[in-house]
């Protein structure tokens, strides 16, 4: 049992399986969030996303 | 485990959500609107179209004549709805930021399980810097922060050079980084530069109704905003997963 202080390694609690599902699943849900709020060229989107759009510096319009 | 680590990438996004609607609504968000007040049909496509058969001056004298008529001066298209101006804009600024910091949360752990390196908040602040470098430094080198009403490139062009950056600039601070020999550290570099050194897509015509002053207030807020957004998600990200390990009795 590490102490809560002390750095850990999540590779180290999965398989190497594991750890690919883990991440590929990160990645890919993390993509395609990124692209519907960020990048996705629906005007509806774009209206609703718009201040975030321009303040995180995507571009926009 | 599996399912803990989504959470913490969950988690931290809201976080770093919530805490950058704070410190949007304070710092940047005025700026997008009083910008509003100077937009027009700047980004309008035809306006551009018609801006290269014409001086510069006029192009911008017509995109303000079209402002007047625009009621939502931040919407697109013809009709299409857009949150009203004030609590209800407000309210999904702070859900697509919330939706925002989710989606990089889950990149920056990703990025953290693939390379297996321990974790805690200081390194999760860490791993934070190195996604302002990727996602907001870089880019930003090229493509300014943007503000409604400022003239700029075609949009599909300047999207695929965003990403071509962030990609390029994660390989090369993860050969910076993660990697002891030389030649890895040199094709680290490499990948930094190249997209600085191939170049942005820059608009044909620069001239903007959008005061200077506003756009240079916009570059250090967004900035600032930024950093702050991804030391609060990198931080707890870090510490969600280091915690979640421990409860596993890891």
């Amino acid at each position: 049992m590490l102490e809560n202080t002390a750095a850990t390694s999540i590779g180290g609690s999965l398989t190497s399986h594991q750890r690919i599902a883990a991440g590929l699943t990160a990645a890919l849900l993390g993509m395609f969030m990124l692209f519907g709020v960020g990048f996705a060229h629906s005007d509806v989107v774009h209206n609703t996303a718009h201040d975030t759009r321009h303040a995180f510096t995507f571009p926009c319009h | 485990m599996i399912a803990r680590i989504l959470f913490a990438a969950i988690l931290a996004g809201i976080a770093a959500g919530v805490f950058t609607t704070a410190v949007q609504a304070y710092k940047v968000a005025p700026l997008i609107l009083e910008a509003e007040t100077y937009e027009g049909g700047a980004h309008d496509h035809a306006a551009h179209d018609d801006a290269s058969s014409s001086d510069a001056g006029e192009a911008v004298e017509e995109a303000h004549d079209d402002a007047a008529g625009d009621g939502h001066a931040h919407s697109h298209g013809e009709g299409v709805w857009a949150p009203g101006d004030g609590l209800e804009r407000t309210a999904f600024t702070l859900l697509t930021n919330v939706l925002t910091g989710v989606a990089f949360g889950f990149l920056l752990i990703a990025a953290v399980v693939f390379t297996g390196r321990e974790i805690s908040l200081k390194h999760g602040i860490l791993w934070g810097i190195g996604g302002f470098a990727a996602f907001s430094l870089a880019p930003s080198l090229g493509l300014p922060p943007e503000l409604p009403g400022m003239p700029a490139g075609d949009l599909v062009a300047r999207q695929v050079w965003w990403w071509s950056t962030v990609v390029l600039t994660c390989g090369g601070l993860a050969c910076l980084v993660l990697t002891k020999q030389v030649v890895w550290k040199v094709l680290g570099l490499v990948l930094l530069i190249a997209p600085h050194v191939i170049g942005a897509p820059h608009p044909e015509i620069v001239a903007s109704n959008v005061p200077a002053i506003l756009a240079a207030e916009f570059a250090s807020a967004t900035l600032a905003m930024a950093a702050l957004f991804w030391v609060v998600l990198g931080g707890s990200a870090g510490w969600f997963l280091q915690r979640f390990a421990a409860d596993e009795g890891v």
